[in-house]
């Protein structure tokens, strides 16, 4: 593509982006959708298959209990509707990814509905609306030969396992999203971290985008102001948070090119790649029509008992959201401060380290100080960095029992970090432990007023200031293994001058 | 008017990956359409008050507990297949008519 696209502002100033997404996450249940394979990550090929997920002449799919749980426990966090009443539908399709030419999905009767999801974005509360939340089972993984870097254009052949075919998988729809302007990229990142983060404190599925459990499609158009909603694209093989802002914001510049340039855009499904951050046009979509939705003849209904669905709803646990107000308002931090605390990624690591005792403000003094600096340093997560929430927590216990200061506990935080063992035993095997020795102390306050007799006779005489020299030289005799404050006292009731 | 046009069902045949001729469109859409208008007399003595039959049997949540059963084996999986490779089904070239449908 030779075509200069326009800047970012300028696409804004001119062009009014609405989007939408459609997730899917993958159940963590133990067995398939329809039948009892197990749906374990990695298995060798085609080992968990069986007549159901092969979709064999005679076999017969059941519905899993444990997905139909999970289902309705997700859309009720999303704040939808339970369906009293809904049926599996055939979505008709000649690919070989499912072998029975059909996949079971859920077509006009979704079991959940119209629901939403409140996400903060730049300290704004955007309300995202929820269309619906629907279950299908998941497909074959297709490895394509012959063609170029493994796409399916030009490929000669294509292998199929079918070891995926038939997991549980849930699809998030959102209702379009109008208004967010510039925002827009950002607002889909932030919800499809707020979705990752509910479905995960729901602990029905491990969500990871780069295992494939969470996909996203992303769908964009822009529109003049004032004027209808233009043609929507999809956007594809969006595989990580990054790439869910990067493949919006993407599609809005190259749509707005399209579109300064007098031309239309093609409603299509359109390919993200990472490498480029940039979408090429993929598979042109059958229309809904041609998939002939029909009710699913070897499934009973579903008829989800509304006392069992209120007891879903009042067993759900705290939503993400809400426990991060929690948390900013039990350890007393401005928006500002909690802010920083999630962008460090330290929400959990500082939560886990107060259960193991410490204070909130030194949890996270160390793990936004310290550790977050050796973090950015080596450019890893701030949760592999090398210490644990229990060891910042004991390492803050040895602070306050007086036997590390400030300064022996960074160096005894290093040890940590570089696997030296727990801070107890990096404190006594590299010998940090604060000088609480009064006897051993006292001798080097001696040494040090012998040493400095005109400061000491300024401090004699009332200039009480003076009297942090003499610490300095007897932190410095005590190689900083002693505590300031315990040295100040001492120097003073040497000296018999009132502190 | 018919039912169903010769058009509709070419379409038909394209999604069901049917190859039908000229001829063969001319009698399954004349089939076709007789199976559609005896469909609609049925249709005519639907009323609001009777309810689509999907199932025939009155029944609703069979559900199944979330256990594991025993697999085929690689080797079953594969047996009815045409072809296999690296313990994989093997299937033809899937985008050999224009990218586009």
């Amino acid at each position: 593509m030779t075509t200069t696209l326009p800047a970012y502002d300028e696409v804004v100033a001119r062009y009014e982006p609405v989007i939408g997404l459609e997730t899917h996450v993958e159940l963590g249940t133990n067995t398939k959708m329809f039948c009892g394979c197990p749906t374990d990550f990695g298995g060798e090929p085609n080992t968990r298959v069986c007549p159901v997920c092969l979709g064999l002449p005679g076999s017969l799919p059941v519905a899993n209990a444990a997905a139909i749980e999970a289902t309705i426990r997700i859309g009720l966090a999303l704040n939808c509707s339970i369906a009293t009443w809904c049926r599996f539908a055939r979505k008709n399709y000649f690919y070989p990814d499912m072998p029975k030419n059909f996949q079971i999905s859920q077509y006009d009767e979704p079991l959940c509905v119209d629901g939403y999801l409140d996400v903060d974005v730049n300290g704004e509360t955007v309300r995202i609306g929820i269309e619906r939340v629907h279950l299908e089972e998941d497909t074959g993984k297709t490895l394509h030969v012959g063609g170029a870097t493994g796409r399916i254009h030009g490929a000669t052949e294509s292998l199929v396992d079918y070891n995926r075919a038939g997991i549980p998988l849930v699809e998030i729809v959102t209702k379009p999203i109008p208004g967010t302007g510039a925002l827009a990229p950002e607002v889909a990142r932030a919800y499809v971290t707020e979705l990752r983060d509910v479905i995960r404190s729901l602990g029905v599925s491990d969500v990871r985008m780069e295992e494939g459990s969470l996909r996203c499609d992303v769908n964009t158009s822009l529109n003049l102001p004032g004027q209808e909603w233009g043609t929507r694209t999809e956007t594809k093989n969006v595989n990580s948070l990054r790439s869910v802002e990067r493949a919006v914001r993407s599609e809005m510049l190259r749509q707005a090119a399209v579109l300064d340039a007098g031309g239309r855009i093609t409603q299509e499904t359109r390919h993200f790649h990472e490498d480029t951050g940039d979408t090429t046009p993929g598979r042109s979509k059958e229309t809904a029509t041609d998939y002939r939705y029909f009710p699913e003849p070897d499934l009973v209904p579903l008829a989800p008992d509304p006392a069992w669905v209120a007891e879903l709803k009042a067993a759900l646990p705290e939503l993400p959201r809400l426990h991060r107000r929690r948390l900013q308002q039990d350890w007393g931090l401005s928006e500002a401060d909690m802010q920083s605390v999630l962008n460090a990624g330290a929400v959990e690591l500082i939560e886990a380290t107060v259960a193991a005792g410490a204070t909130p403000a030194a949890a996270r003094k160390w793990w936004l100080g310290e550790l977050s600096r050796r973090a950015n340093e080596t450019g890893v997560e701030l949760a592999d960095v090398g210490a644990t929430p229990a060891q910042v927590a004991e390492l803050q216990g040895l602070v306050d029992a007086g036997k590390l200061n400030d300064k022996l506990a960074r160096t005894v935080l290093e040890g940590v970090v570089a696997g030296e063992g727990s801070p107890t035993e990096i404190m006594t095997n590299r010998k940090l432990e604060v000088v609480s020795d009064t006897g051993a102390l006292t001798a080097a306050v001696d040494e040090a007023i012998a040493a400095n007799s005109a400061i000491a006779d300024k401090v004699r005489s009332g200039k009480v200031a003076a009297a942090g020299a003499l610490v300095g030289a007897v932190m410095k005799a005590t190689r900083g293994q002693a505590d300031a404050q315990t040295v100040r006292t001492l120097i003073l009731e040497r000296l018999g001058v009132e502190g | 008017m018919a039912a169903i046009s010769r058009e509709e069902v070419a379409h038909l045949a394209r999604l069901s990956r049917l190859a039908v001729t000229e001829e063969e469109l001319d009698t399954f859409a004349g089939q076709l359409d007789v199976i559609l208008q005896s469909v609609a007399q049925v249709g005519e003595v639907a009323a609001a008050d009777i309810p689509p039959t999907s199932h025939s049997v009155p029944l609703t949540n069979v559900l199944r507990a979330d256990v594991v059963t025993p697999c085929l084996t690689p080797e079953e999986a594969l047996s009815g297949a045409p072809d296999a490779e690296e313990q994989r089904f093997r299937v033809p070239r899937i985008l050999d008519e224009d990218v586009a449908s």
